[in-house]
């Protein structure tokens, strides 16, 4: 039986980063933490979203990369998810300002979707399941996030800015097409952010075994089984990645070595960009692949839950690399800041005006 | 008084049982203490721990665990002495059978903390410390200890390699504990270089948090001896105390308590600290331990560092010092420590320990402290 994920593929991928970046061992300064920590995360530095940036326009800028490549007309995309922790407004949608932005509006459906780190990528399988069944020929699903971090948390080495979109359409004007994806979903609460909190709590070790290695390996085993693929058949393996070190090792327990995930890890360089972060990696990952290779893509949500899929790179790709700026491009590209400039930027300093 | 025993033991292992609640922990210990003692039922519960009721916002702990484990309707209490309350608890239970009240009695230690964060367990384990003269004015539990470590090295010229022969020989026998949170070996470097916790103590000075049951089952001689061939004599019990605060003891590198229980202990069962063949005394951080083993008598004064790391008390040496790990390795569920030592010891004399068996012991000692010292506990045992 033919699966429906394989009617369909990526025809168009867009990352963006912006350019600011807080050093971790700045962090380490302010707050005090050992001299080892950001070696021990395996964390360089991080991307800071500029004064004049947020999830929706780190977003837009993603997708209108996604859109260069994809070279198709705005309108005939009926769909767009906009995945992602850091709404700008608690109620308007985001997808719409996107989506009218990019001139996808207004015959499209339109959402914003939570589900911590991994909204995005339930937007993805969505997209997958409206093309398959020809309800319409493109959707567009967007991780973008401005993530927060509790002011000497130690998720203030990792918590970033940046966002990845990609444009699902029919396989055969892909770049890559599915051959399946899986989800795992439990009521895990191992991360967490009440209405009105500006910053995140979480479970500390909590969020390690029974949130993150499980659910990604257990997603990752079950498409495994029901594609009769294993990790030997890949060459290269994305996973969510909250910090440098979780990536690699959840990629050992899978038994993929670590040449297969360098290509695809991103947070050492531009820190955990939360929705974008398993994305920017398939992004990267995508600016690099050559036709036949396949790639394992896992994101991660707390909450918790995860995906996995497997895309087959076709001849299509080598065409639509140089149609928008890489993520290396935007990883080299990068002005260094001190946490008083970060703390302004991300609005840690609270200014009172008349 | 009469003769008491140890008829059966259990425990669960120790580390981060996400899956299980702490009826579940102390279920299972229990029923293996049950299984272990040949089906007998205890005719009364004790329980040692410390956090339930600050932590998990559960009292009426003993009737809660009583029936999780079918032993609804018996007598059944907590025992809190802080990370003492497990020894403690063992003292009760003793003098419930000693005393001819009962004939066989349950005692079991149980703690679940992995299920809070760490700002949390700190908070509430700093409650073993004295609120009004310690924990108001912020001090932890860990910078207390800290106090007392930096005083001791600079007292008695300890380098700081010295103090790390303790952790590094705890992790080693834990390596070989079924039963151990930290089963991995570490080295002298890797504690010097560790993450400070409170300077001087660093994260490989420190026990692990940790969830973890266990159990005892004591009974007369009576009841013992249909039980069992190998039954385990409890041969002498010592509980003492001390000024909870640090800044009253008379001698700040002096664990008064510990001397004291021991002394009670070691004339009870007619024996000199000489005649101790293994040991589980507790380090919940490398000073702790070194001050134990000074206090009952094992070492000299200011001496226990050094010996330790010219390699004393090591597998096969005289005592036998924590073959399961101690707090710093086997693991530290704090209430439910006490427990683990008595029953450690008791499969030690039995033979049947599941990791670095002693050489074929006589005599074995448990030591489990609440507090810096406030509450202690020394618990002899005789095969």
């Amino acid at each position: 039986m033919t699966r429906p994920e394989s009617k369909t593929g990526i025809v168009g991928w867009g990352a963006y980063v912006p350019r600011y970046r807080l050093k971790a061992e700045e962090v380490v300064r302010v707050w005090g933490f050992e001299k080892s920590m950001p070696q021990n995360l395996f964390i360089i530095e991080k991307a800071v979203g500029g004064p004049d940036e947020d999830a929706l326009t780190i977003g837009w800028e993603a997708a209108r990369n996604a859109l260069m490549r994809a070279q198709v007309d705005p309108a005939e995309i009926k769909a767009v998810f906009f995945g992602t922790e850091s709404k700008p407004y608690a109620v308007k949608p985001s997808a719409t300002v996107i989506a009218e932005a990019l001139g996808i509006t207004p015959v499209t459906m339109a959402s914003d979707l939570e589900f911590a780190c991994r909204a995005g990528s339930e937007g993805l399988r969505a997209s997958i399941g409206l093309v398959s069944s020809g309800m319409m020929k493109y959707a567009m699903a967007i991780g973008s996030d401005t993530a927060q971090a509790n002011p000497g948390d130690v998720l203030e080495f990792t918590a970033s800015s940046g966002a990845a979109a990609f444009i699902v359409g029919p396989r055969e004007e892909s770049v890559a097409y599915f051959e399946g994806s899986y989800t795992y979903v439990t009521d895990t609460p191992d991360f967490w952010r009440r209405g009105l909190s500006p910053y995140p709590l979480h479970g500390e070790g909590f969020t390690g075994e029974p949130a993150y290695f499980h659910h990604i390996i257990s997603a990752v085993k079950g498409l495994f089984e029901e594609l009769g693929l294993g990790p030997e058949d890949f060459d290269y393996a994305v996973f969510h990645q909250p910090n440098g070190k979780f990536p690699l090792r959840v990629g050992k327990k899978l038994g993929f070595p670590k040449e297969k995930v360098m290509p695809g890890l991103v947070t050492p360089w531009i820190g955990n960009t939360y929705n974008g972060s398993a994305f920017i990696g398939l992004a990267k990952v995508l600016d690099q692949a050559r036709p036949g290779q396949r790639i394992l893509v896992a994101p991660f949500g707390s909450g918790a839950g995860s995906d996995a899929y497997s895309l087959v790179v076709t001849d299509k790709i080598e065409e639509k690399k140089p149609l928008a700026p890489t993520v290396e491009d935007y990883i080299r590209r990068k002005i260094y800041i001190d946490y008083s400039l970060y703390s302004r930027f991300r609005g840690i300093i609270r200014r009172i005006t008349a | 008084m009469r003769k008491v025993y140890v008829v059966g033991v259990g425990m669960t292992s120790i580390g981060r049982h996400y899956k299980r609640s702490m009826r579940d922990l102390f279920a299972e210990a229990t029923l293996q203490a049950i299984d272990d003692a040949k089906g007998e039922k205890p005719q009364a519960l004790v329980v040692g721990n410390m956090l339930s009721s600050s932590m998990g916002e559960q009292d009426s702990l003993g009737a809660l665990l009583a029936d999780s484990a079918g032993l609804r309707g018996i007598p059944a209490f907590k025992v809190e002495a802080a990370c003492g309350s497990g020894g403690a608890a063992f003292f009760a239970a003793y003098n419930m059978v000693a005393s001819g009240m009962f004939d066989v009695v349950l005692v079991a230690g149980v703690e679940k903390m992995t299920e809070h964060i760490t700002a949390t367990v700190t908070r509430a384990l700093a409650q073993a410390a004295d609120a009004e003269y310690e924990l108001f004015y912020g001090a932890s539990f860990t910078g207390l200890n800290a106090l007392l470590m930096r005083y001791y090295m600079e007292k008695y010229r300890v380098s700081r390699e010295e103090m790390a022969a303790w952790p590094v020989l705890m992790h080693e026998n834990a390596s070989q504990n079924p039963f151990a949170q930290l089963r991995f070996k570490i080295t002298v470097e890797q504690v010097l270089n560790a993450m400070v916790v409170a300077d001087p103590i660093t994260l490989l000075d420190s026990s692990p948090m940790g969830d973890g049951a266990a159990a005892v089952m004591i009974a007369s001689e009576e009841v013992a001896r249909k039980l069992t061939d190998t039954p385990v004599r409890v041969a002498g019990v010592g509980l003492a105390t001390d000024s909870v605060d640090l800044s009253t003891r008379l001698e700040l590198d002096d664990l008064a308590a510990a001397r004291l229980a021991a002394e009670k202990a070691y004339r009870m069962a007619g024996v000199e600290a000489g005649d101790i063949d293994v040991a589980e005394v507790h380090d919940a951080f490398t000073i702790t331990g070194l001050l134990s083993l000074e206090a009952l008598g094992l070492a000299g004064r200011g001496e226990a560092a050094k010996l330790v790391a010219e390699g004393r008390f090591r597998p096969g040496d005289r005592p036998e010092v924590n073959l399961s790990g101690g707090l710093k390795a086997r693991g530290h569920p704090v209430g439910a420590t006490g427990v683990y030592q008595i029953a450690e010891i008791a499969m030690q004399l039995r033979g049947d320990f599941p990791g670095v068996k002693a050489s074929n012991p006589e005599v074995g000692l448990a030591e489990n402290i609440g507090g810096h010292g406030a509450t202690i506990s020394v618990v002899v045992l005789r095969r």
